[in-house]
């Protein structure tokens, strides 16, 4: 996927993701929980991922490595993208 | 046995039913548990919202999800008459406890100064160990 979908990853994470760490400073692969994502926090940013997106996190999706870093966010998209093309 | 507990801000459940209203509600809960936070209003739904939420969370930690992908929905918090609640699983959670050996969960909520919090305490089958002669 794009530079603008990291972009819109990171926007979002920004506003919805809570970190106790500034997101420009968190590399693609940095963990998100350990910069400070909480459970709850994971849920909102799923819920604004979606309407960004327009897609739908499905089932098995609904795990802590969907949304352990911007890197995997970016897969798990890219995978729904690719599903819905 | 395992245990699990978590802490949410009740402000934070707050404004995410404000921003996303309907499709919070129905990613996160079952309908049982949106009636009952649902029959209060304002500040009281949220903090009912608030403490469910964290009892699913408190239960995904005392079931120790390996790699399992465990829909919020399958962790249900119910109310009984007498006012104490119990956590009752479904589809995946139900078995990956069952695959952990547990064999009953214990609930406990409560919200004040704006969190909410649950501790969940999870039983295990008690299991054989052999030991050193």
């Amino acid at each position: 996927m794009s530079t603008d979908t990291t972009e819109a990853i990171r926007t979002i994470l920004r506003e919805y993701g809570r970190l106790a760490e500034d997101v420009t400073k968190l590399s693609d692969q940095s963990d998100l929980f350990q910069a400070g994502l909480s459970s709850h926090a994971s849920v909102t940013l799923m819920l604004a991922l979606e309407e960004h997106f327009e897609v739908e996190f499905p089932e098995r999706m609904l795990h802590r490595r969907t949304f352990a870093s911007i890197a995997a966010i970016r897969a798990c998209l890219s995978e729904l993208h690719g599903a819905s093309a | 046995m395992y245990v699990g507990v978590d802490v949410v801000s009740v402000n934070e459940v707050s404004r995410s039913l404000e921003r996303f209203g309907e499709r919070y509600v129905r990613r996160v809960f079952t309908p049982g548990e949106a009636a009952y936070c649902r029959a209060a209003t304002g500040r009281v739904a949220a903090e009912r919202f608030a403490a469910r939420f964290a009892a699913k969370e408190a239960t995904l930690k005392a079931l120790r999800p390996d790699t399992t992908a465990i829909d919020w929905r399958s962790i249900e918090v119910r109310r009984h008459a007498s006012g104490w609640c119990d956590v009752v699983l479904h589809g995946e959670a139900a078995a990956l406890a069952a695959r952990q050996g547990i064999e009953s969960l214990a609930l406990s909520m409560s919200h004040d100064a704006g969190c909410a919090t649950a501790v969940v305490v999870a039983q295990v089958v008690a299991r054989t160990f052999n030991r050193e002669s």
